[in-house]
């Protein structure tokens, strides 16, 4: 079997593995005075402090979460609400239209039940926000403004914002912004402080770590109403008892994959390289998307013009590779893309896609699995069309 | 597969029978929540659910597949305009014969499948004739009739020799959790169930008048004549009795003045049935006027009959007189066999008298 879908989600590391199992057996609730207590309580806040080394952040910026929608839920809908109740002209939200549902689903919700304002910020076509078109928001609308979110990187089709940029024209009207960086960790440098941003998400099972846990970084002063109330626990924005073996796993994923990054980057990329160059000799019509450059060293995407992505996908699934067509409904119809759509694809095209992610398993002979069979496949799928 | 229990155990059993089975759910509705909720139908999530555990419990790969714009195009706007036109479609039929074994088939075959396998209580055996279930009263061949000679032959219906009862068992045996799903009877795509409630929505209003057949008498009026089928008998809501007080039935609903007919059953006999878009199946066209049986609804009766095929219309004289017969329904012509009473071919009925 080639496995073509890192991004979706990428095999624990084997060190992460062992930091589960060595506190899974051990009993005791972080919250609790007593000594099994306190040793739940000192792996929570060493795996904090790693997370934060690893990250550019403080300690006290770490508040761990159950993954990536959690940490993006909590950092939109919760700066969204802190900031309006301090005033309520603060009922906009800007936004970029290639977010992951988890960002975007949340923005349709408050537009549609909190009477949220949405600015959607306009992109090129390789899926990039103009910091250009945010500085003009901010110019025209600046104090009714309760917050910017952009993603580090886009899942579908791997382009890279310019989050720096965006972070400092959002911070001189004093508009906190949150990037989610789930797909970015380990990939690229990222880097809280640096960056500018006031929130960012980061999920473990997308670098190494377990699915079911990840971080939301809030900067200290950044006001952030709770979504889950309860025990108080993390700085009680967000309640819940403390998962120790999974954040201590996942602490050990970040510190590894943040570690490792650059080396693994310019492994995936070469190996990335190759894919793209195999793909388009044999398939000299199918589309690249994205930015050919500022794009994720692990992610290739393409659209393949007259198939359907999922007849290739389920193709390319009998022959054993694995990738992915981008999001499906949760009936699990295969649905156009709308990061696609939102570059300026007509529909057929944003149906044509498939994605294929790489990550730190990946090997030449993936690649050489998947052009094996790829070229039959359009072509079969090609004859099937669209339907 | 639906997420019900026959298409679980056609599934298995192509399986076992040496088949590489591949596991489609068809998504038709274009809103999973408009169309029919719960455990009975075919386009909820719920459903979808059911289907992908039924495969996996059979260890096949399992995929969504979307066809809702082809399912509305070809299949509920067909209904709304048949009823439309006064005529009482049958929406299973239909989506066999344009969507199950024609836009799936096509795909399907396209990207490397030989055969699309259903859970139809049906059988068709190597000799490529389709015949009656052994379970009568779950039989389906009348809704399949429809398929032409390429599109029988590719496709299997391994339940044809199997009651549901057996089909059930089966079920439990294999582990499938969908053994106790109860079956659907409903169309699908009226969530409610209320049929005279979506073609009200889909047609709006149309009042016009009912009519007594004998005497010409303007006996009430009705909301729209598209809401009326040739046989019913319930539902006319007229404020007079017949003269001698018998019940009195819908002989026929007429588009073009808005008008329905009723009067007494013996009317709604008919020994005549004219049918349009023939096929035939199930021997070589016949040449002269055949004895045979045929059935004019989904689970109806048989009636002996002489059946004429000319091109792509059909007649039928039947033997003894038939009531009931809704155009727009399908005359299926069937040959008596002890192994499986055979289906010879069909027409969409479309003048009787």
């Amino acid at each position: 079997m080639a496995y073509l879908d890192h991004a979706a989600t990428t095999p624990m590391l084997p060190e992460a593995l062992d930091a589960y199992g060595a506190t899974a057996t051990e009993c005791g609730n972080a919250s609790s005075l007593h000594g099994p207590g306190r040793c739940a309580r000192r792996r929570v806040e060493e795996a904090r402090e790693r997370v934060a080394a690893a990250l550019g952040a403080r300690p006290s910026e770490v508040i761990f979460t159950s993954g990536g929608t959690e940490s993006d839920n909590l950092a939109v809908k919760g700066i969204f609400w802190a900031r309006r109740a301090t005033d309520p002209r603060r009922a906009r939200v800007v936004a970029s239209p290639v977010e992951h549902h988890a960002v975007l689903d949340v923005v349709d919700w408050l537009q549609a039940h909190e009477a949220a304002e949405v600015t959607w910020l306009p992109v090129d076509g390789t899926g990039r926000v103009d910091p250009a078109a945010l500085a003009h928001t901010c110019e025209q609308d600046g104090e009714r403004i309760a917050l910017v979110t952009s993603m580090w990187a886009n899942n579908e089709v791997g382009t890279l914002q310019p989050v720096a940029d965006l972070a400092a024209t959002a911070s001189r009207y004093e508009v906190p912004m949150h990037t989610d960086a789930i797909q970015a960790v380990g990939q690229v440098p990222v880097d809280f402080a640096a960056a500018g941003v006031a929130a960012l998400s980061v999920s473990g099972h997308k670098l190494g770590g377990p699915i079911g846990v990840g971080a939301l970084l809030l900067g200290r002063d950044v006001a952030c109403t709770p979504l889950l109330h309860g025990g108080g626990q993390e700085r009680d924005v967000r309640s819940g008892t403390l998962d120790v073996p999974g954040v201590s796993a996942f602490a050990v994923a970040v510190e590894m994959a943040v570690k490792r990054q650059q080396e693994h980057a310019a492994r995936l990329a070469e190996l990335r390289d190759d894919l793209v160059a195999r793909v388009r000799a044999a398939v000299p019509d199918a589309v690249y998307n994205g930015d050919p450059s500022r794009r994720l060293p692990g992610n290739a995407h393409f659209s393949f013009p007259g198939c359907e992505g999922d007849a290739l996908l389920l193709l390319l699934d009998t022959e054993g590779i694995a990738c992915s067509t981008g999001s499906a409904c949760s009936a699990g119809v295969a649905q156009p893309s709308h990061v696609l759509l939102a570059m300026g694809a007509d529909e057929a095209v944003a149906r044509s896609s498939l994605r294929f992610t790489l990550g730190h398993t990946s090997t030449a002979k993936d690649v050489d699995a998947l052009l094996a069979v790829l070229p039959a496949a359009v072509e079969r799928a090609r004859r099937a069309g669209i339907r | 597969m639906s997420g019900g229990v026959d298409s679980a155990v056609a599934a298995a059993r192509a399986v076992e029978a040496g088949y590489d089975v591949t596991g489609v759910h068809l998504a038709l509705s274009r809103n999973p929540q408009t169309y029919r909720s719960g455990a009975r139908g075919c386009c909820t999530r719920e459903d979808a659910r059911d289907a992908g555990r039924a495969a996996d419990v059979i260890g096949i790969p399992f995929y969504v597949w979307d066809f809702a714009e082809r399912f509305h195009a070809d299949v509920v706007e067909d209904f709304v305009t048949e009823y439309a036109a006064g005529r009482t479609p049958n929406p299973c039929l239909r989506c066999n014969e344009k969507i199950k074994f024609a836009a799936v088939l096509d795909r399907a075959v396209a990207l490397g499948f030989d055969a699309v396998v259903t859970g139809h209580h049906a059988r068709l055996g190597a000799d490529g004739l389709l015949r009656r279930s052994v379970d009568a009263a779950k039989d389906q061949s009348y809704v399949l009739a429809v398929l032409t000679r390429d599109q029988l032959d590719r496709s299997m219906f391994p339940l044809g020799g199997s009651t549901k009862d057996q089909v059930r068992a089966e079920a439990a045996a294999r582990g499938l959790a969908v053994a106790d799903k109860p079956d659907s009877h409903d169309i699908c795509f009226v969530a409610d169930g209320d049929t005279r409630g979506f073609l009200a929505r889909h047609l709006g209003e149309e009042p016009g008048e009912i009519i007594d057949a004998g005497t010409g008498e303007v006996l009430g009026t009705h909301a729209g004549a598209y809401a009326y089928t040739v046989g019913q008998r319930r539902g006319l809501k007229l404020e007079r009795p017949a003269a001698d007080g018998r019940p009195r039935y819908v002989l026929s609903i007429t588009p073009v003045d808005n008008t329905v007919t009723v009067g007494p059953a013996e009317a709604l006999a008919v020994t005549h049935v004219g049918g349009v878009r023939a096929v035939w199946t199930g021997s070589a066209v016949p040449d002269a006027p055949m004895e045979c049986e045929v059935q004019l609804r989904a689970h109806g009766a048989t009636v002996p009959a002489v059946v004429t095929v000319t091109g792509a219309e059909l007649t039928a004289e039947l033997r003894r007189p038939a009531r009931g017969v809704a155009p727009g329904q399908a005359v299926v012509a069937y040959q008596p066999d002890p192994g499986g009473d055979v289906v010879l071919g069909s027409a969409t009925i479309s003048v009787t008298g």
